[in-house]
């Protein structure tokens, strides 16, 4: 059993949802990096997203953007992304960890070389957010191959056709994009969420994670409702931009400890 | 005269290893109403008699093509032959594209239309269409290339477009197209994306390339007409690649015309500072397909340079990678120099201004013609005016206005 689905039954048999942060590799600098993924931990995460930083990040918004852009200006590349996984695994075991980003790093190292890589650094799931399942059954084998969970990307406008592609080919979790949109955007329609949520879960047989525009606990909360994991991005970074270097672990903290609280006080709440 | 049966792309936008689909699950709807919509309206008689009655009466086309004489004979070899792309409207063979596109948009109900652009030329074509559609039109561009390009920003404003500066990245034409792709992914219920050249993800390389290839199809009739046969050569210059696929697919199925594209070297290969994504890139992702790219050794992106600004980008249309790798097409290169040297030689010889980005592709044809035997005959797209170019010109000849 992979540590995502370990994790994910853990958390089902508690009757709670998984909060999973995601930070860019490098953002401030490559320094905090592994500091920051024990600070999310001790704050509650239960899994991390880590980004890949890109040259071109077309499907982030304005926030992501400058963490990647920052990261690179550091030197950070895919090599250093596994390298920081693997010193992260020095201290923690437990938590799975989701590389998160753009496919030409990827094929730049050669997806196989990859592989077997991320294994090696203690990576648990890779998330292309440039390959769509079409384009993906070769990638998927290999990933699974070095026992890495394919994460795939569904969207409000995923036709049943496309969501039973994913279906195929995703282990681990499903990412759902609650809205139209690129990282970072606002409003995000719980709502709506809600209702598409326990078709894709029967569809793919697989946890479903909602991310895109979960700014604050309040709707972390609501979402944690109905999803079996929340998904936050861009509200970590912009509070990891607006902190001076020293308190960028205390504030991430503080925040993440917020968005922890408000799932699983839903859930006590909600009484699952 | 051999003639090899060519279809490509296949139902998923791919030319062999190339093209495909590339972006996150958001933009799929989005690609998949184009490509269906794109599908009805190629096999609409309508549409097609309407496109064909654009490009006469607004465009100006067909293009002539002209037989640069005094070019040749200075040259001593080989003739050369000009597809005067510079005489459409705007100066350009980007507004056949636009055009194209502009009446899928309303086809398809949107009103409004977005567009990305490096030097302004292809932000310009399609401002003009959607002025001539009645359609909003929004362009992004670097901020960088805004400052660096005045009057096609002033330009574009008279025709009714806004022009949003783009300060993510390297602020270049290829921050504009991932600028451009947020706009579509956040407003795809109203709004069409106008790519300018035969890149980005399945459908966009075929219909842009089906677009321009008006190009190669008025040559086809008009080499005979002038010179008794089609050409030995066709060159064109490549950047993303749509004025050389536009004159190029067309003469793909006569398998006895050379095709040659010309690169951007910039200062040089070996400085780093080029545009040539075929002949030094390696293969890879970005902006929606699989192709040649600029990058380092990690898969990040790097800058393309040309004195050229429509030539600056780090990709190639994916297609273009299949000719090259197949063999049908040849790649080659020029550098800023040689392509400067030519816009003079062009301006005094023939009276013509080529653009820069055409300059790179006469220059090769001056550099191989010499050596040909004086019946070969080599046809050039000259894909658009050097109007724009003049200050550029101006600049590294030492003259200020």
């Amino acid at each position: 059993m992979s540590k995502i689905q370990a994790t994910f039954e853990r958390l089902q048999a508690q009757g709670q949802k998984a909060l999973i942060p995601f930070i860019t590799a490098g953002d401030p600098n490559p320094a905090l990096t592994v500091p920051l993924m024990h600070a999310l931990v001790e704050s509650g995460a239960d899994l991390i997203e880590l980004g890949v930083p890109f040259s071109d990040p077309m499907a982030d918004g304005p926030t992501v953007q400058r963490a990647s852009e920052r990261a690179l200006k550091k030197g950070v590349n895919l090599r250093r992304v596994l390298e920081m996984v693997a010193n992260f695994r020095a201290d923690n075991n437990e938590t799975p960890v989701v590389l998160m980003g753009y496919a030409n790093p990827i094929e730049a190292m050669d997806v196989h070389v990859f592989g077997a890589a991320a294994f090696d650094a203690g990576v648990d799931g890779v998330l292309v957010v440039d390959y769509p399942p079409e384009e993906s059954a070769e990638f998927a084998k290999v990933m699974r191959a070095n026992a890495l969970d394919p994460i795939f990307l569904l969207a409000p406008t995923s036709t049943e056709e496309r969501v039973a592609m994913v279906g195929e080919l995703a282990s681990g979790y499903v990412y759902y994009i609650s809205l139209k949109g690129v990282t970072g955007s606002s409003a995000l329609d719980v709502e709506a969420a809600a209702r598409r949520i326990p078709e894709i879960h029967a569809a793919v047989g697989v946890p479903v994670g909602v991310g895109f525009g979960i700014r604050d606990a309040w709707t972390a909360g609501m979402v944690a409702r109905v999803a079996d994991a929340v998904i936050v991005g861009s509200r970590i970074i912009e509070e990891i931009e607006e902190s001076p270097a020293d308190q960028v672990c205390a504030r991430v903290k503080e925040l993440v400890s917020g968005f922890s609280r408000a799932i699983r006080d839903r859930d006590a709440d909600s009484g699952s | 005269m051999t003639a090899t049966s060519y279809d490509l792309p296949d139902a998923r936008g791919h030319f062999g290893p190339y093209g495909g689909i590339f972006v996150a699950e958001t933009l799929i709807p989005a690609l998949t109403e184009l490509r269906d919509a794109y599908a009805t309206a190629r096999r609409d008689p309508r549409f097609v008699a309407e496109f064909e009655y654009e490009l006469k009466y607004y465009v100006g086309r067909p293009s002539p093509v002209y037989h640069a004489e005094r070019l040749s004979d200075e040259l001593g070899g080989a003739q050369i032959y000009l597809k005067r792309e510079d005489l459409n409207h705007t100066g350009a063979h980007k507004i056949n594209n636009c055009i194209g596109q502009a009446m899928l948009a309303r086809r398809m109900g949107k009103k409004r239309v977005i567009a990305e652009t490096g030097a302004g030329q292809h932000g310009v074509a399609a401002a003009t269409v959607a002025a001539r559609y009645g359609m909003e039109c929004v362009v992004y561009m670097g901020s960088e290339d805004v400052k660096r390009q005045a009057a096609n920003v002033y330009r574009m404003k008279l025709l009714g477009a806004a022009v949003v500066p783009v300060e993510s990245g390297s602020r270049t034409l290829k921050d504009a197209m991932n600028e451009a792709m947020r706009d579509w992914v956040t407003h795809v219920s109203d709004t069409f994306y106008i790519i300018g050249t035969v890149a980005g993800p399945h459908p966009y390389p075929m219909l842009v390339r089906d677009f321009q290839a008006v190009i190669g199809r008025e040559c086809l009739s008009q080499m005979p007409e002038l010179c008794g046969r089609q050409p030995d050569a066709v060159i064109a210059c490549v950047g993303g690649g749509s004025n050389a696929m536009g004159i190029f697919h067309p003469y793909l199925a006569h398998g006895h015309v050379r095709l040659i594209g010309v690169e951007a070297a910039g200062e040089g290969l070996a400085t780093g500072r080029h545009a040539a994504s075929l002949t030094v890139g390696r293969p890879g992702v970005l902006h929606g397909n699989r192709s040649y790219l600029l990058q380092d050794a990690h898969g990040q992106i790097v800058e393309a340079h040309s004195v050229s600004a429509g030539l600056d980008y780090p990709g190639v249309g994916p297609e273009h990678a299949w000719l090259k790798d197949a063999g049908r097409a040849e790649y080659v290169t020029i550098t800023d120099a040689e392509a400067l040297e030519t816009f003079h030689v062009l301006c005094r010889t023939e009276g013509i201004l080529p653009a820069l980005e055409s300059a790179h592709a006469v220059a090769h044809a001056m550099k191989i013609a010499p050596s040909m035997p004086k019946d070969k005959i080599l046809l050039v797209n000259l894909s658009g005016r050097g109007d724009k170019d003049m200050h550029t010109v101006a600049e590294k000849s030492g003259i200020q206005f």
